[in-house]
């Protein structure tokens, strides 16, 4: 409530030069709205991720999270929801077949909705493919800029993001009216599962009536052909193994794969390796694939280009191999090997004990 | 039907940043210019489409200052048929922001009203990765982004998206707009008679006033930083001395 009134205020005052000193001096009231990405009845890491980012925007932080789809999976993910956080106030559950595939049309009519209804200070999703997706058509609909891949909240409306491919950091200030919409570097928060067992925040169904008045049925959702694997998932494992070009082959690829299995590890790869046909797309680490911080970084027959560290140089430890002693890779790699891949990788399978 | 594709002027992938002394932004004076990549696959999967058959025209667009005409040349080189540049000199502190783009490409797309619109998926300078979507949005035309391959029939566009799980496919309603990921296509390069050719193509010159768009910016630059350095490493002689320093100093085995 306290946030409309403000919001009125504000834009009621909004042409006067004092008006923007008015605003900053009233201590705004934080609401935030996450939308939550969900998986087998679970709330996804990434969006516990953009939990702890709204933790990070205020400690008295108002939090209400928004979690769509349908069937059995919605409800026990949106129960999971309701203890994820001790400052969730409130989870809202949109329950209709339009939402059971991520589809920017759809989902950027309900975000809007609820957004119009909420009058949240703040929306935050996570810098995931449907993040991405979703998130700048629902500002285009509010008329406001939001903020890319948000990597440090430093105040409520100021925000650290990396820029030319992690190359700069760039620290913006919002200025605009609300909401303030960020998707959050999921890898730059980490995910503090503080579940509240004493605390279970409501649950509240979305009021769907928005959705008849149809411009639904512009865009269909045909199919999803993923990778199936058992491995950790490459954006929040402990450890990943990459491979480039120096593969050579998805044949050796096999090796890299061997050991991840003995580290539980995930495995990336560069563009190179990619593009050559030697692992699908998923797995490509950069600028414009997956942003990865593990704990341990190896990268066999990488050589390092601008593209590839902007997605890997946030790890805590990183060693790489390649037999070009000048590889780029060097400049980052806490420890080198210069040699011959293959020949390290065999003597690594061989002496690493295996995972139990 | 016609195909709008819009292309941005950045910094050459290739080049090394730097962070300009004062941390207002990064030096761009003296530096290598060329089109974002992305843009470039938008333009050459344009072409494509043009060349099956599918579309019978492709506008080039930009937003930028006056240097920006080189960006569109190239696209005119690479086979567009006519380019648009909406000139507009942006404030350092004040970046053009993806939000007054899009708004100023849909009054290009009312104007031109095409059957589709091609962008990049993201540039490479702001890494923003927005302005398709608020196209879509203002519009309220549905989106396909990180296209890795499209198809087109009359009323339909069949989009593969690149995303984190694997490949999805929609299916989008005509008009629409597409982004495009880096596995679309490979980007032809101008060759030297279609470079001279493309001297003759029309460049139509606009002002955001002309189109009735107001650019207001609600974002600030507080500063521009470099990001922290690593502190340097170390080269190994044996898997053994790796295989201890990552158990015994790193810990991380």
């Amino acid at each position: 409530m306290a946030a409309m009134v403000v919001g009125a205020l504000r834009r009621g005052t909004a042409t006067g030069g004092g008006s923007r000193f008015f605003a900053q001096s009233l201590r705004r009231f934080v609401n935030t709205l996450v939308v939550v990405e969900h998986e087998g009845g679970f709330v996804k890491p990434s969006s516990l991720s953009a939990l702890a980012a709204a933790e990070a925007i205020g400690k008295d932080n108002r939090v209400s999270l928004l979690l769509g789809g349908s069937g059995p999976g919605l409800h026990k993910a949106a129960g999971h929801a309701a203890s994820s956080h001790p400052l969730v106030s409130e989870v809202l559950v949109a329950d209709s077949d339009a939402f059971a595939h991520p589809l920017a049309e759809p989902w950027a009519e309900l975000l809007h909705s609820v957004q119009q209804k909420g009058g949240y200070s703040h929306v935050i999703a996570s810098s995931t493919s449907f993040g991405k997706n979703l998130l700048p058509r629902v500002a285009a609909l509010l008329d406001v800029s939001p903020v890319t891949d948000v990597t440090s909240i430093s105040e409520p409306r100021v925000f650290v993001r990396p820029i030319y491919a992690g190359n700069a950091l760039c620290t913006v200030r919002y200025t605009g009216e609300d909401p303030c919409m960020m998707s959050i570097r999921s890898t730059s928060f980490s995910p503090t599962e503080a579940m509240s067992e004493t605390k279970v925040a409501p649950i509240t169904q979305v009021d769907l009536s928005f959705l008849s008045e149809g411009s639904s049925g512009k865009s269909a959702w045909v199919n999803l052909k993923s990778q199936d694997t058992e491995r950790p998932d490459l954006s929040n494992a402990r450890v990943v193994v990459t491979g480039g070009r120096g593969l050579k082959s998805a044949e050796n690829f096999k090796l890299l794969e061997q050991l991840a299995e003995k580290l539980g590890a995930a495995v990336g790869a560069t563009r190179a390796a990619v593009d050559a046909g030697f692992v699908p797309n998923e797995l490509q680490v950069g600028q414009t694939g997956k942003i990865v911080a593990p704990e341990l970084y190896m990268a066999f027959g990488v050589s390092g280009a601008i593209q590839h560290l902007a997605g890997m140089r946030d790890s805590k430890v990183i060693a790489a191999v390649n037999k070009d002693a000048d590889a780029p890779i060097f400049q980052v790699a806490d420890y080198g090997i210069v040699a011959d891949l293959f020949e390290v990788l065999d003597e690594l399978l061989k002496k690493l004990p295996d995972k139990k | 039907m016609k195909i709008l594709v819009a292309v941005k002027r950045v910094v050459d992938y290739a080049v090394k940043v730097r962070v300009k002394p004062d941390r207002t932004g990064v030096e761009t004076a003296n530096v290598k210019m060329s089109m974002n990549p992305f843009c470039e696959i938008a333009v050459e999967e344009a072409l494509r489409l043009r060349e099956a058959g599918a579309a019978a025209e492709v506008v080039a667009a930009t937003v930028g200052p006056a240097q920006s005409a080189d960006t569109l040349r190239t696209a005119l080189a690479m086979g567009a048929d006519r380019a648009i540049h909406v000139l507009h000199d942006p404030d350092p502190a004040r970046p053009l922001l993806p939000l007054a783009v899009a708004k100023i490409l849909r009054a290009v797309a009312l104007q031109e009203k095409p059957g589709l619109v091609i962008l990049g998926k993201q540039a490479i300078d702001d890494d923003c990765n927005q302005t398709g979507q608020m196209l879509a949005g203002l519009l309220n035309w549905p989106q396909g982004t990180f296209a890795s391959k499209v198809i087109m029939d009359k009323e339909k566009a069949t989009v593969e998206r690149e995303v984190d799980g694997g490949i999805e496919t929609i299916c989008l309603d005509l008009p629409a707009v597409i982004t495009t990921d880096l596995r679309l296509n490979q980007p032809r390069y101008a060759t030297l008679p279609n470079i001279m050719k493309a001297k003759s193509k029309v460049i139509k010159k606009v002002t955001p006033e002309d189109l009735n768009v107001d650019i207001r910016s609600d974002m600030e630059v507080v500063e521009v930083t470099e990001p922290p350095k690593r502190k340097a490493g170390v080269i190994l002689s044996s898997v053994d001395e790796l295989i201890d320093k990552l158990k015994n100093e790193a810990r991380v085995l």
